[in-house]
């Protein structure tokens, strides 16, 4: 582990401020992540802003409607909160399909959301990586690719997102509060993560010199119709092979709008507007949601190791929109 | 024994409070006075040479005292027999530091020595190292043409054959060819490996070591270093998981030591958990079958032909191919082992080695078997059953394997199961019922203890063995307290150092069964000592009586016949004016008398799982495992054992696998985030039976040994379960999700 330097921010202008001022300076909340990459020398910054004096830990409520989750609000606090229990109950479940309890009590939200890829390559510096090294290639396309993406991928980057939490705001459509030097500005999650392309450095549209600040839910939590299903190798503490957060507003047995998200499949968390689209106004049966899923995995490509992943996610979406309309066969 | 106060109880483990409250130590909790750290730096390549080593930038820090390599080390043995350890296979050991040459993914190439541990690993960043890269050979399904069988063998070599495999197989009306499929697997104890050498001036060291057996540490480093024995004592009192992985001494014992010499300062090593991926592990292996079977389902033909992963500089083996032999009565059987050498370090003895292996594609092979004939799996075994041992062709010394069918059955309800796959449904599951059964070797190794009564009533009893969580402590110190008739806060079991009475290796099972039989001993031994000083006494109630005629009970030595005449021990010490009274002995096996015998213990598991018939994904929903391994010493140790061979079980069926990348030739999932083993919700209900055995031939306690028979046969019952469930016959472990999609 190389040295670095340590400061602590009391609000949000010096702790932008100490950022800009340190070369390779990174925040740290949680740590849980940044901590364990730092040790492996995957990541190395030279300064740390330790930002968990900023306050942002709590959850409000948002005039019209929706929440507003503190960046700093732990994911355990987050997932066990009365109101996302009882109106966002698909964001506590996808939060506590992650990681472990131990975990989950220390990493917080904005952390969550900025957690790097578990792609084995990533985390093994005597292998090339373009996400890690730029321009070192990628191990993963012709690798052990078990746990890379199927849509989205580049020739240069393989590597999935691995947060829940993410999948199932991108199902909620909610919106990612930032401030930068030239103050605030809202990204909706939607915009929020890139696609590899050739810079898979670069996980996410977040400025270098902004700091997030809150997450945003709207008011429509798809509360009465959820799901979040996430395939996995063992029952807990492990990452998704796929997921999907799937909501749906239900007029009777008419879908009025529907929501899916999937987890494990690309460098961010997959949305296809116009394939939900064709839900609307239809009846929640088995073979529209398979006919929807057909159209969410059109265009999917593997590799060697994940070919699999395709049909997992059409048999998943299935499963999980049955859930969430509440029908069994 | 005919005593059972102790012996056969349920005793809490006497090193639990220890444990739980953080005073037991572990190798890498030592500390020293000026205690230095070292950190190893693991190759980036997977072969070829070290061209150039420039520690200029680590050196120049403050606090950096040496960064060690081949280019700068102690002059060290130069014969391989220097270097071979108690658990070594046939082959040239591998050598730290000994050359510029890299012969596997990960070798520890330097060791950087610092005040600090956080110093040394920030200073081993620093360390510029250059390599000249080899092309390697690690992809095992390529390389199955090159297999070799081994010139020399430290494991059962396969037996000769008997019959005519062949011709029978063709004439056999079910005939079944299949290949199973194991991948490389590590150990990974909660504990990395780690070592603290403490420098005690003049050369001497002591050192705190991760290992099976302090024993071996220690003639390692003799042989290495060209020590004197008086000047290394080994201790390990506690060992945090090992499960084999702890049996030769690992790099980072070297690293320790070697730096403590050269710096005559005390230095602690601890491994990294991607390190804990840089050495032994259990190998990838490809099994072949052709089983035949008569029209009723007897038996007719096995060949049982065998490739296993090994290193290029060792021949690692295990008992792969003899478990046919003694699982099925068969005339006509044919086996091979073979060894595919590979880039890579020597695969290392994991619990049950060979018998986790060949049993899972045994039982998995024989269940196909079972179907083609017909038979439900339980009836075939039965129609199948060996009533002695075939490889040797000897009877067996016990076996309850019939009875633990039984019960086992009962208890699961095996007899409600329909036999046709996918007829048993639950909303989306699918269920499975499987089973499987299992062998493991009982053996009997010589082993040494010690035994000092004192005046005040208590017993120490040691003896050089290890604990590696198992429970060694606790059935030492009943199998004591039972013999001279102590409660067990009076006696004290001392294990892990080598300053103790000789003891095998802690592993292969033989542990309770060959010191305990040295801890029996050892008392008994005590107690005629204490009958004689009684006898020496004029007018003595004791005077004529032979020492079976005698028993200790209540802190007493009294007559079998008549209680009421008794004396207490202590009392004994008292009238002869001594403060403690000692014993020594070591233990033989009577190995005429077992050689007659065929002595293992068995298992039979049963298992249910469900299989989401969408998605695929596996819950296993029960266990129930019976177990006949002789006399159970403590039930309570002794369920923990073998729920721990469940849990991995479960793990290797569906979990485990060290993903060997043939481009990279290294290990890719070198971190237990990405290494799967088991979590609390993969296991449900478990269920465990004991069929005790009066088996006197084993050993004079009767214990088998529980260490492996807990796992050989989860996994082959687990996959078949998920072959009810689903129909679907995965050959290759593990079963994910992806197998059944």
């Amino acid at each position: 582990m190389r040295s670095f330097t340590y400061t602590r921010a009391k609000d949000v202008p010096s702790a932008l401020q100490d950022l800009s001022s340190h070369q390779d300076a990174k925040f740290i909340a949680g740590g849980t992540n940044l901590l364990d990459l730092m040790k492996i020398d995957v990541m190395k910054p030279r300064h740390l802003v330790d930002i968990t004096g900023l306050g942002m830990k709590s959850i409000e409520e948002r005039k019209g409607g929706g929440l507003r989750l503190g960046a700093l609000v732990t994911n355990a606090d987050t997932a066990y909160h009365e109101q996302v229990e009882k109106r966002y109950p698909l964001l506590s479940h996808a939060i506590l399909a992650g990681a472990s309890a131990q975990l989950r009590n220390k990493a917080t939200d904005a952390g969550n959301l900025l957690q790097r890829t578990r792609c084995y390559y990533f985390y093994d510096t005597a292998t090339p990586c373009n996400k890690r090294e730029p321009g070192s290639g990628c191990s993963a396309i012709n690798g052990y690719n078990r746990n890379h993406a199927i849509l989205g991928h580049s020739e240069h980057c393989i590597a999935t997102h691995p947060s829940d939490m993410a999948v199932g705001l991108a199902a909620l459509e909610a919106t990612i509060r930032v401030t930068g030097p030239q103050g605030e500005r809202e990204i909706p999650i939607a915009d929020f993560y890139r696609l590899p392309g050739d810079m898979p450095q670069k996980d996410t549209n977040l400025g270098e010199d902004e700091i997030i600040t809150a997450i945003d839910l709207p008011s429509r939590g798809f509360a009465d119709n959820y799901a979040y299903l996430k395939n996995r190798d063992r029952a807990s503490y492990a990452f998704a092979l796929v997921s999907v957060a799937a909501g749906l507003e239900m007029d009777g047995d008419t879908i009025k709008e529907a929501r899916i998200a999937l987890g494990g499949v690309a460098h961010k968390p997959w949305r296809k507007p116009e394939a939900e689209a064709m839900l609307v106004g239809k009846k929640a049966n088995r073979e529209n949601f398979m006919t929807v899923a057909d159209a969410y995995v059109q265009g999917a490509a593997g590799f060697k190791y994940n070919e699999f992943k395709i049909e997992l996610a059409r048999r998943s979406i299935v499963r999980a929109l049955m859930q969430a309309a509440k029908i069994d066969q | 024994m005919i005593n059972t106060q102790h012996i056969g109880t349920p005793a809490k483990r006497v090193d639990g409070r220890a444990k739980v409250a953080g005073t037991a130590k572990y190798a890498a909790e030592f500390e020293a006075p000026g205690l230095t750290h070292g950190v190893v730096i693991s190759s980036a390549i997977t072969k070829g040479r070290i061209k150039k080593i420039d520690a200029g930038e680590a050196l120049r820090l403050k606090g950096v005292l040496q960064v060690f390599s081949h280019q700068n080390r102690t002059k060290l043995a130069d014969f391989d027999k220097s270097y071979s350890d108690l658990d070594s296979p046939p082959g040239a050991p591998f050598r730290p530091f000994y050359d510029d040459k890299i012969q596997f993914a990960q070798q520890p190439v330097a060791l950087v020595v610092a005040e600090s541990y956080e110093l040394a690993r920030y200073a081993a960043l620093l360390v510029k190292i250059e390599y000249e890269q080899e092309p390697f050979e690690a992809d095992f399904e390529n390389r199955i043409g090159q297999a070799y069988a081994p010139e020399e063998y430290n494991s059962t070599p396969p037996p000769e054959p008997w019959g005519d495999a062949d011709v029978a197989y063709s004439k056999a009306e079910n005939q079944l060819e299949v290949e199973y499929f194991h991948p490389s697997q590590h150990h990974n104890p909660m504990e990395m490996h780690a070592s603290t050498v403490r420098w005690e001036g003049d050369g001497r060291i002591t050192v705190y070591d991760k290992i099976q057996g302090a024993l071996n540490s220690q003639k390692y480093i003799m042989g290495v270093f060209g020590l004197a024995k008086e000047d290394v004592r080994v201790l390990s009192p506690f060992v945090g998981g090992a499960f084999g992985s702890g049996l030769r001494p690992q790099y980072q014992l070297f690293m320790a030591v070697m730096a403590a010499l050269e710096l005559k300062r005390s230095v602690k090593v601890v491994l990294t958990r991607q390190q804990m991926f840089s050495f032994g592990h259990r190998p990838k292996t490809l099994q072949r079958f052709s089983l035949g079977a008569a029209a009723d389902g007897e038996l007719r033909a096995i060949r049982h032909d065998v490739f296993a992963e090994t290193s290029k500089f060792e021949d690692y083996q295990e008992d792969v191919v003899i478990w046919p032999g003694v699982l099925y009565k068969c005339e006509n059987v044919k086996l091979s082992h073979k060894l595919v050498p590979l880039d890579v370090y020597t695969p290392l003895d994991m619990r049950a080695p060979g018998g986790t292996t060949g049993i899972l594609g045994l039982e998995c092979a024989m269940d196909e078997l079972a179907y083609k004939a017909g038979l439900d799996p339980l009836e075939f075994r039965l129609k199948n059953y060996s009533e002695k041992d075939g490889n040797e062709g000897i009877p067996f010394s016990s076996k309850e394997l019939r009875e633990c069918y039984r019960q086992g059955a009962e208890k699961f309800g095996w007899y409600k199961r329909k036999k046709e796959p996918r007829s048993m449904k639950e909303g989306h599951n699918l269920i499975g019922w499987g089973m499987a059964h299992g062998a493991w070797e009982a053996k009997q190794k010589e082993a040494s203890a010690k035994a000092i009564l004192r005046v005040d009533g208590g017993l120490v009893v040691s003896s050089a063995t290890g604990d590696i969580g198992t429970g060694t402590y606790t059935i030492m110190t009943q199998i004591a307290a039972e013999t001279l008739g102590l409660p067990l806060e009076k006696v004290e079991f001392k294990l892990g150092d080598t300053s103790l009475p000789k003891a095998p290796l802690e592993g292969g099972s033989w542990t309770a069964s060959s010191v305990g039989s040295a801890v029996k001993a050892v008392c008994d031994k005590l107690g005629q000592k204490l009958l004689e000083l009684a006898q020496e006494k004029e007018g003595s109630p004791f005077a004529e009586v032979k020492f079976d005629e005698v028993e200790f009970r209540n802190e007493q030595m009294r007559l079998v016949k008549d209680p009421s005449i008794a004396i207490a021990v202590t009392e004994l010490l008292r009238q002869n004016k001594m403060d403690s009274i000692k014993a020594k002995v070591n233990a033989q096996p009577a190995k005429e008398q077992q050689s007659k015998w065929a002595r293992y213990s068995h298992s039979a598991v049963f298992a249910e799982v469900k299989v989401d018939e969408d998605l695929g994904t596996i819950k296993v929903t029960r266990v129930v495992s019976a177990i006949a391994g002789g006399r159970i010493l403590n039930p309570q140790t002794a369920r923990s054992q073998i729920l721990g061979g469940v849990v991995w079980g479960i793990g290797m069926a569906l979990e485990e696998y060290s993903v060997m990348d043939p481009q990279q030739g290294r290990f890719i999932n070198h971190d237990l985030a990405e290494y799967h083993v088991p979590v609390n919700a993969d296991v449900q209900d478990v269920e465990v039976i004991f069929v005790e055995e009066n088996d006197t031939v084993v050993n004079p306690i009767g214990a088998k040994g529980l260490g492996e028979i807990g796992i050989v046969s989860v996994a082959p019952a687990i996959a078949n379960a998920i072959f009810h469930a689903t129909g679907r016959r995965v050959r290759e472990l593990p079963i994910t999700l992806d197998k059944l999609l």
